[in-house]
């Protein structure tokens, strides 16, 4: 076997945090991860939000984000060791030996300068090749990752094109000084599902094509099986095991990798349909400002105990939908009717009972909650507001609803920044809860969580709809979450709902268009889907 | 379609022009609400009753206000700034020489403060933290924290006084070569640059350091660019909207603020043409040079609105 372009031996990686009530102090983030990866090869690294996996990959450019340090063990590229290299040393190697893909491209490229600037800025600095040279070599790159107008787009700046674009520049902006390894972080997470699927085929034939080893970073473990030819499982800096593809999905050794294999298992039987307590009657509504309508003509309505799900990609208009349930936007035409009654358009004249009984959970749970109140305070101040609950009698019923959400004794005194997200989002679900409502709507209440974490936050709001009868309605761009809880679904798009129905009905063919785009496109966990679902919609597109 | 820069932009002129509009109603309602009127301060307490009131109706005060104020405004804009009291010459002829000097000065003092303000900022930023950084936050700081008269004197002190290098006294006339003129003014030009230069370094290099925070910077790094280019050419245009406000707010004061200066120095600006009328009541001066520093100092903020716009690339390529 060839020497491996990347080689890491035991490589222990540490940060310095400054707790707020400890003096700093260092911990290990990375502990003793080893693999080797040849040429033309693709290694995912998978594992949730703390697991290293990110650390990992910029290690391979001996880079460090903000106060990181690779403090032990040995990292070799192309047979040389790069962990002790000076600056210089790695100045010359990054963005010639190795580059990199960002997670959010928007972020990642500089808004003052044209896409080619940037794209041939590292050839160019390391000087591989001439401007004339490096700019034949991008439109070449572009044109094979399918962007639109491969001779002329690089004139443009990264806000004119759209997020799968930039994503494909960026790849672009990686291959173009022929490097030998690329480390792709998360590179289509950031994107709408329908998106990803072709920006993944991209990036794979891409890498093919070139020849280029790779180190695929993902959280998603369908993702990562479509492009990788060996995954590594980290958890918390640890490597939990490594194998080929194939090993990893149908037969994995450890525990931890057969959760993340089977995760979202939850089976949701769906319930009939009820007297609704809540119903959108003809909504039509825009932003001031604006000359065109965000949503349009949108009749849903929603049982008592039940989950909508309403699903879409970003700017279908489903937040929208939300913040003219809620009053936040009082919509042009329509109405809405909630428990019996007609609700008012705009938030100001709504009674306290309206207020009371429509709660609403975030995506973030972080910035929904005041980081200088402790939990006892948040989950009170309802109580307090709607109940006149105060001293003994209220702090009883915070326990109460914090053992409701799981979470037991010893967390109503502590503050948001000592929990973990999952911990968050459940607080912010006892807020909801302590109004004791009849609708909550749950905005991409679990996108911002690691996938086993969401799992619990989802049976844990089902099990609550079981108990409180209460109704959601359930905003995401995720599918295999509305399988799992959905009682009916809306699929919107470009602010219509396009598909409406039970979950039963809205998931059986034959599908329109828009909602067989979106289900193909929900990567599965089995080797050839991304080939399979390419093909699939060439033939669709050939048939048009 | 208009370009929206264009819209933009010109919203910022009109606005500006309304400002402006504005700031003569308060002017010249400010002065109206002195006691006394012109015609007192011309002829003195000891002027019998119908002395007075000849000269008012000579001058027309006794008008309504808004008559008035519309006669003036109405000055102004044909470039007639009205008569000085005290010496009868016509206001726009004095304060024209004056606010060519007062410009002369800013120039300079402009033409050197705000290169070396950006560029300290951004060798400030470059070494932030560390010794360079420390040492030109230091020295700035020092100078920005003396009252400029302080600065003044011990700059007058040490150059003129005891090694005799300068004039310490800044006279300059029409006839002088601009080697002499350049001469005359360097101890005025070195104060204002040390009074100045502390608020712009800082925000140059805060503004850097903000924009190094971001995820093009890293990506920047990641392509093996040297720190001094990533700065140059990933940074900076992005940190130009902040900068060119705070400069622009220097401008104004290198013009507008410099009476201290000017008095310490008996440099023959506009700042010392102010104090003097002001001293003998010459309202008319007073309000002239009221609006000729608002003009002021509206321009140089417009003009700052304008370039950060023009550095917005979002502005400037729409999709």
């Amino acid at each position: 076997m060839p020497d491996p372009i990347l080689s890491i031996r035991n490589l222990k990686i540490e940060a310095t945090v400054y707790p707020p009530d400890a003096p700093p102090h260092d911990v290990v983030i990375v502990d003793g991860v080893s693999l080797d990866l040849q040429k033309g090869k693709v290694l995912g690294l998978i594992g949730e939000s703390g697991a290293g996996k990110s650390t990992i990959g910029l290690s391979a450019m001996s880079y460090g984000r903000g106060g990181v340090r690779l403090t032990g063990g040995e990292v070799m590229l192309n047979g040389r060791e790069i962990r002790l290299a000076n600056a210089k040393a790695l100045r010359s190697l990054r963005g010639r030996e190795v580059t990199y893909v960002a997670q959010s491209a928007a972020a990642a490229f500089n808004p003052a300068l044209t896409l080619m600037d940037q794209v041939v800025e590292a050839t160019l600095r390391h000087g591989l090749a001439t401007r004339s040279e490096a700019e034949a070599r991008a439109v070449k790159l572009f044109r094979k990752l399918g962007l639109p107008d491969p001779d002329n787009i690089g004139k443009r700046y990264p806000h004119q094109v759209s997020g799968g674009q930039l994503q494909r520049v960026m790849t672009a902006m990686a291959l173009c000084p022929e490097p030998s390894l690329v480390v792709f972080d998360e590179p289509t997470t950031a994107l709408d599902v329908t998106t990803q699927i072709d920006v993944l085929a991209a990036i794979k034939e891409a890498i093919h094509d070139t020849g280029v080893a790779a180190l695929y970073i993902t959280h998603d473990l369908a993702v990562v099986a479509q492009v990788s030819d060996d995954i590594m499982v980290l958890r918390n800096g640890k490597t939990v095991e490594t194998g080929v593809v194939r090993q990893i999905i149908d037969d994995p050794h450890e525990d931890y990798t057969r959760a993340l294999v089977s995760v979202r298992s939850i089976d949701h039987e769906e319930k009939a349909k009820a007297e609704p307590v809540l119903r959108v009657d003809g909504v039509t509504a825009r932003y001031s400002g604006t000359s065109f309508d965000v949503l349009s003509d949108i009749n849903v309505d929603l049982a008592p105990g039940q989950t909508l799900a309403v699903v879409g990609e970003s700017g279908s208009g489903k937040s929208t939908l939300a913040r003219v349930i809620t009053g936040l936007l009082p919509p042009r035409a329509g109405s809405i009717h909630f428990n019996g009654r007609d609700l008012t358009p705009d938030l100001k004249s709504r009674t306290k009972t309206d207020l009371r009984e429509l709660q609403m959970i975030y995506q973030m749970a972080d910035v929904a909650m005041n980081p200088r109140q402790t939990v006892g305070t948040i989950i009170g101040r309802p109580l307090e507001f709607y109940f006149g609950l105060r001293g003994e009698a209220k702090r009883k019923r915070v326990q109460e609803l914090l053992d409701q959400i799981e979470m037991g004794k010893g967390y109503i005194d502590r503050y948001p920044a000592e929990l973990s997200g999952g911990q968050k989002q459940r607080v912010c679900i006892a807020r909801a809860l302590a109004a004791k409502p009849r609708l909550i709507i749950c905005d991409e209440v679990t996108s911002a969580l690691d996938p086993l974490v969401a799992d619990g936050i989802l049976r844990l709001l089902l099990e609550l709809q079981a108990q409180e009868n209460v109704a959601y309605l359930f905003i995401t761009h995720d599918l295999a979450t509305v399988k799992a809880i959905a009682d009916s679904i809306a699929v919107m798009f470009k602010g219509k709902v396009v598909r409406y129905g039970s979950k039963s009905e809205v998931l059986a063919p034959p599908f329109d268009d828009y909602t067989d785009l979106l289900l193909s496109s929900v990567p599965e966990m089995r080797l050839g889907w991304l080939e399979e679902a390419i093909a699939g919609r060439r033939m669709a597109s050939a048939g048009n | 379609m208009v370009h929206p820069i264009i819209r933009l932009v010109v919203q910022r002129i009109a606005l500006g022009l309304l400002l402006l509009l504005a700031v003569s109603i308060l002017i010249f309602g400010g002065t109206q609400l002195l006691p006394g009127d012109v015609a007192q301060a011309i002829l003195g307490q000891s002027a019998t009753q119908q002395a007075l009131a000849n000269l008012r109706e000579q001058m027309g005060l006794n008008d309504p206000a808004l008559v008035r104020y519309w006669n003036w405004l109405w000055g102004i804009l044909h470039g007639d700034l009205g008569t000085a009291l005290t010496n009868g010459h016509d206001i726009a002829t004095d304060l024209g020489k004056r606010f060519a000097n007062t410009l002369f000065l800013a120039f300079w003092a402009a033409a050197i403060s705000v290169p070396l303000a950006i560029i300290l900022g951004l060798v400030a930023a470059r070494y932030a933290g560390r010794w360079p950084d420390k040492l030109i936050s230091g020295i700035t700081l020092a100078t920005i924290s003396l009252p400029e008269f302080v600065v003044g004197y011990i700059a007058m002190y040490l150059l003129a006084v005891k090694f005799r290098l300068l004039p310490s006294v800044s006279m300059i006339f029409d006839g002088m070569t601009l080697g002499a003129k350049l001469h005359a003014i360097m101890l005025p030009v070195l104060v204002l640059v040390l009074v100045v230069l502390a608020h712009m370094m800082r925000m140059t290099r805060a503004a850097i350091l903000n924009v190094m925070q971001s995820a093009y910077v890293e990506t920047a790094e990641l392509k093996g660019i040297s720190p001094g280019r990533v700065i140059w050419r990933h940074a900076l245009p992005n940190a130009i909207a902040p900068v060119v406000n705070v400069v622009m707010l220097n401008l104004a004061y290198l013009v507008v603020g410099v009476v201290v200066v000017e008095v310490v120095f008996v440099y023959p600006g506009m700042g010392q043409y102010l104090v003097d009328h002001v001293a003998k009541r010459d309202l008319p001066v007073v309000q002239a040079c009221g609006m000729v520093f608002a003009a002021v100092y509206i321009g140089l903020n417009i003009l700052a609105d304008v370039i950060s716009i023009l550095a917005n690339p979002r502005l400037r390529h729409p999709k």
